[in-house]
């Protein structure tokens, strides 16, 4: 009876918090690292425009974030999606600061003569980051860029406390109702987040080592 | 469009009528802080022409070579590309810099890019080549600087010399209507400057008009058309290689000489 109800509920709230960490992790990079090119823009005010961006949401509380998104855009008619989106919106925005700056501090370990060369073909500024800069930069913070997916996995689970039936509302759940079975409520639960960053840390070692073969 | 096919008919520059001004700088002046770094620069290139910059470090020789391209901008005075003065940011400028090829000291061939990659990389984004037309012509280029078996390759497993051979020839495959070289040879070993040196001889008398920022005074001696003697931001002396290492008219000139040509 609990081991069926444990799986069933698990593989549930499993396959929420795959959703979240997926959409977030995506569009928090896309994000992010448009982001970075405008921080390095020969053009001011799409700089000023990434700074205040990098001020103010890695600056505010994520549970805030989710406070905005959640339930104070929707009361002004704004964000009115599901629960679900409104919750990627609130992780992809926190998260995507973090990502500009991951991006940022990898496109300064460039050499400029990299950039510059590829001004020197032809290349235009977006085509130089695009084809040149970036790639080179992704390489350089491969580590960093994993913490920070991992600390989006972790920070999924906010989203529990706003209705979203990820892996951690379902831990409250079970705790709810197999008060006995404790300890296995909370240890199934941690192995699955931790099979989620698993999977992150070694993504992240095999492209380290997939890109170090080619340098 | 009547620049890119003129450019397209003439791969090297070859055969094309020599002495029409095709670099022209007037009046430039440059400033790095309070030093000036370019002061009152006058200079034209003619098509088909090699023009040698030299003088001591500090001299702003690579800066007026970057300034060509504007990979430097300059505080005043204008300079013309084929008639054209530079444009400023943008489309404009990457079109422009389509059309000058670039070799710098240290190579700066793109770290994460095969050699055949680097090669053809301008040609398929900046100019809409297809893979294949920027491969074909890509492989002959490398065959012509003598590093077609290093295709696959990525540029830190290459020598130095081959490095710098590869980025001629990622030059070259814009089809540029003038090359220039910030000290192509000051980063290599002994070794390496001669098969660098032969590369650029050998566009020199196809007809390339080169730039060369060198302190290789065999290769001004052999290559050039004309000397450009700089210092302290200036130029202080212009004169055909002959001319100038046998006779030089300033002083300035006369004591680098004496510096370089006795050690």
């Amino acid at each position: 009876m609990y081991l069926s109800e444990l799986t069933s509920r698990l593989a549930d709230g499993f396959l929420v918090t795959l959703q979240l960490l997926g959409w977030s992790m995506l569009i928090a990079t896309v994000l992010g690292t448009a982001l970075a090119a405008m921080r390095v823009s020969p053009i001011p005010p799409l700089r000023a425009l990434g700074v205040s961006y990098v001020n103010v949401f890695r600056n505010t509380p994520l549970v805030v974030l989710f406070l905005i998104t959640v339930v104070g855009l929707p009361e002004l008619n704004l964000l009115t999606g599901s629960f679900f989106w409104r919750a990627v919106t609130a992780l992809s925005m926190y998260t995507a600061a973090f990502v500009c700056e991951v991006v940022r501090s990898g496109i300064n370990t460039v050499q400029v003569g990299q950039a510059e060369a590829a001004r020197s073909v032809g290349l235009t500024f977006t085509q130089t980051l695009r084809h040149v800069v970036l790639p080179q930069a992704f390489r350089n913070v491969i580590p960093p860029l994993a913490s920070v997916y991992i600390a989006l996995t972790k920070n999924t689970s906010v989203a529990s406390a706003f209705g979203i039936l990820d892996l951690t509302y379902q831990l409250s759940d079970l705790i709810e109702d197999f008060p006995g079975s404790l300890y296995w409520n909370f240890i199934s639960i941690a192995a699955c987040y931790i099979l989620i960053v698993a999977v992150i840390s070694g993504a992240a070692a095999l492209f380290e080592r997939r890109v170090g073969v080619s340098r | 469009m009547a620049a890119s096919n003129q450019s397209a008919a003439a791969p090297t520059g070859m055969n094309v009528a020599v002495g029409e001004p095709l670099v022209r700088m007037h009046g430039v002046n440059k400033y790095f802080g309070s030093l000036h770094v370019l002061q009152d620069i006058d200079l034209t290139v003619d098509r088909g022409e090699v023009v040698v910059v030299i003088g001591p470090s500090g001299s702003g020789k690579s800066t007026l070579c970057r300034t060509i391209n504007r990979l430097e901008t300059v505080d005043s005075g204008t300079i013309e590309l084929d008639g054209q003065p530079l444009p400023a940011e943008g489309k404009g400028l990457a079109r422009l810099r389509a059309d000058v090829g670039m070799v710098f000291q240290a190579f700066n061939l793109f770290a994460h890019k095969t050699v055949l990659d680097n090669v053809t990389l301008g040609p398929i984004k900046a100019k809409g080549e297809k893979k294949a037309d920027a491969e074909r012509h890509a492989m002959e280029l490398l065959e012509r600087v003598g590093v077609s078996n290093q295709v696959n390759k990525y540029p830190p497993q290459l020598s130095g010399g081959q490095q710098q051979r590869v980025a001629i020839a990622r030059a070259l495959a814009m089809r540029p209507k003038v090359m220039l070289f910030d000290e192509p040879t000051s980063a290599l070993d002994p070794e390496m400057i001669k098969e660098v040196l032969d590369v650029m001889t050998a566009l020199a008398e196809e007809g390339m008009t080169m730039v060369v920022v060198t302190h290789e005074m065999g290769f001004a001696r052999r290559a050039a058309h004309r000397v450009v003697f700089m210092d302290e931001g200036q130029i202080v002396e212009e004169a055909t290689p002959e001319a100038f290492f046998t006779d030089a008219q300033s002083t300035r000139a006369q004591d680098f000489l004496s510096k370089i040509l006795t050690h």
